[in-house]
């Protein structure tokens, strides 16, 4: 019993507990000692100023004269326009119109989270939410008035480019990378060719070919308001980027894939999207929601042709001279709201990837 | 082994004359070779001899460019709803199983009678538990491809194939990228296939399992057939110095 009880042997204290953990990771060598502490000094000189400055000394519910006094952050340049800055030109009496579309569209973004939860419901779901998301929108039913889509702004605008944007590049850019590795030549040179030519030009100047040049070549009396002609650019520009990382997923499908659905008699339709597709997409989600992320955020570049997104609201905003000079707190305001979306998007792929990869053990 | 097969106005397989090319390497130079129903063929011979070649041309995953193959009467053209005629009929069985590693063991076997058969779902489930059990592997429906050993995988390939209710069967090395103690379980399985008078193909090295199932062994080198005989003929009395060769190399 003795030398049994004499043969545990303790880990040595300094591997185990904090002890054992601040070794490890801060200072495991000379090198990493001297980062930890030069970090721990710039961390000690940055954060105390930081804090002060963004919540012990900030005024949040002032005017902009009362801002200029005090030496911390001014929030009261976010709570004064926040209406503006959210709904831009929208009537201010019916802002809860797009406030409410924007609840809508959030509880159905969460509730489609679930993968458990992607059945016919939530499609029908869908369909009724972006209907009553347009009336809430567009007006023109009983009760609503009309609101014309030149007053549509500020974060709906935003959040209407990116959320179809993506809905509608994802599927193109499948169908484009189908067409790139399709037997037919026609399909894919059609598709080479466009994926290349988009993929060569900046969105800014396909922004201005869209709101400029395609107006010309629409017959007399035929007019694409402004939202749909940068909603239509923003997903023909976004599908030719999907469409090159899709086509990666594809080419890293193993032939004996299409050899054993082939030899069990499933033609090409159902190749794809019963063996094919599934495995393809799954691997690529990580550079597709890269895409779709820097996708969300270049929906800012429509202000070039004089939208008024949720990144120009607030720039507009600030013209005003009660408010001039407090562009660091709108900015960082602006950034808070655009990096939560990101985040959200950068989490659900996240989390996609752990469930279908946990399901095939 | 005797053989008795049934009288029918065609063989279950005719190949004629066929000629197959790689751009300009010459693959198969002219194969003729008929394969009665119920028969079962071996074919052997050193790598790069076209066995595996001239098997994935009889269900067209590769087109052959001279010569005719007809399977079951169905001549193999460029004709698409031909070719699928004949996948409908013909299981083919990969060295590397080929599942499909996003579906589980249950929706890999009802994938093909649901949509190449349109069979109903439930039909399509029982009939998958059926196999499943035929091939001992009842228990592992609802796993995935991946949680499974090797000899597992190839079972389930094989009776993924046995949904579609074949009419001949292929076997590309099915049990070369198998690890040593798991060849037996999916011979076994392959050896009930046989006695139940399922018609085969099979390109193996598994001289045993040639000698105790086959009709006939086929010896295939550069191309062509060198010979073809009963088993006993074959291993006993090989007629052509190559065949000769061969089995002196595998046998030891």
């Amino acid at each position: 019993m003795q030398t049994a009880r004499s043969k545990i042997v303790k880990p040595p204290v300094t591997r185990v507990g904090v002890v054992g953990w601040v070794r490890a990771n801060l200072f495991d060598g000379w090198l990493n000692a001297f980062l930890t502490v030069v970090t721990l000094l710039v961390l000690w000189k940055l954060v105390p100023p930081l804090v002060q400055w963004a919540l012990i000394d900030s005024v949040w519910n002032t005017t902009g004269n009362a801002c200029r006094e005090t030496s911390g952050a001014c929030w009261s340049v976010i709570t004064a326009n926040l209406r503006f800055i959210l709904f831009g030109f929208f009537p201010p009496e019916a802002q809860w119109r797009p406030a409410a579309a924007m609840l809508i569209l959030f509880a159905l973004l969460f509730v489609s989270r679930e993968r458990s939860h992607w059945r016919q419901w939530l499609a029908y779901a869908w369909v009724f939410g972006l209907i009553v998301m347009a009336a809430l929108m567009r007006g023109g039913v009983p009760g609503l008035a009309p609101v014309d889509y030149d007053r549509w702004g500020g974060l709906p605008l935003t959040l209407l480019l990116s959320v179809f944007g993506l809905a509608g590049a994802y599927p193109l850019g499948v169908l484009l990378a189908l067409g790139r590795q399709s037997k037919m030549p026609a399909v894919r040179l059609i598709s080479v060719i466009y994926i290349e030519l988009i993929r060569g030009v900046p969105l800014i100047s396909l922004l201005f070919m869209g709101s400029i040049i395609l107006p010309l070549f629409l017959p007399e009396g035929v007019t694409l308001n402004k939202i749909l002609r940068a909603q239509v650019v923003i997903i023909l520009f976004t599908a030719a980027y999907i469409a090159e990382v899709v086509r990666g997923g594809l080419q890293g499908m193993p032939q004996g894939q299409y050899e054993a659905a082939a030899s069990m008699g499933l033609n090409y339709y159902q190749t794809m999207r019963l063996v094919i597709l599934p495995q393809a997409l799954k691997i690529v989600i990580p550079p597709t929601v890269s895409i779709l992320i820097s996708a969300f955020k270049d929906t800012s570049l429509v202000v070039i042709i004089a939208l008024f997104d949720l990144l120009k609201t607030t720039q507009t905003m600030l013209h005003n001279p009660e408010w001039m000079g407090f562009s660091r707190e709108a900015y960082l305001f602006v950034a808070l709201l655009y990096f939560l979306g990101c985040f959200w998007m950068a989490q659900f792929s996240r989390r996609l990837e752990r469930e279908l990869s946990t399901e095939q053990g | 082994m005797a053989q008795n097969f049934s009288e029918t106005p065609h063989a279950m397989i005719e190949i004629i004359g066929v000629h197959k090319w790689f751009g300009d390497f010459h693959v198969l130079k002219g194969i003729d070779l008929t394969v009665q129903r119920q028969e079962r063929i071996v074919i052997c011979g050193p790598s790069g001899s076209g066995k595996s070649t001239l098997i994935r041309c009889i269900n067209r995953l590769e087109a052959h460019q001279r010569g005719r193959i007809c399977v079951d009467g169905i001549e193999l053209t460029n004709d698409i709803k031909n070719i699928e005629r004949v996948r409908a009929e013909v299981g083919m069985v990969f060295q590397h199983f080929n599942l499909f590693p996003h579906l589980s063991i249950l929706d890999n076997l009802t994938l093909g009678p649901i949509w190449a058969r349109k069979t109903p779902k439930k039909d399509a489930e029982e009939q998958a538990l059926y196999f499943l059990e035929k091939v001992h592997i009842a228990d592992q429906a609802a796993k995935f491809p991946g949680q499974l050993s090797g000899g597992q995988q190839q079972r389930v390939a094989i009776a993924r194939s046995l949904c579609m209710n074949p009419k001949v069967m292929l076997f590309d090395e099915p049990t070369s990228a198998l690890d040593p103690e798991m060849i037996k379980e999916v011979l076994d399985v392959m050896i009930e296939l046989a006695r139940e008078g399922m018609t085969m193909i099979v390109v193996t090295h598994e001289m045993g399992f040639a000698r105790s199932v086959a009709h006939r062994v086929l010896f295939m080198d550069d191309g062509r057939i060198v010979e073809g005989n009963t088993p006993d003929a074959f291993f006993n009395n090989p007629q052509h110095e190559r065949t000769r060769l061969f089995l002196s190399q595998i046998l030891h």
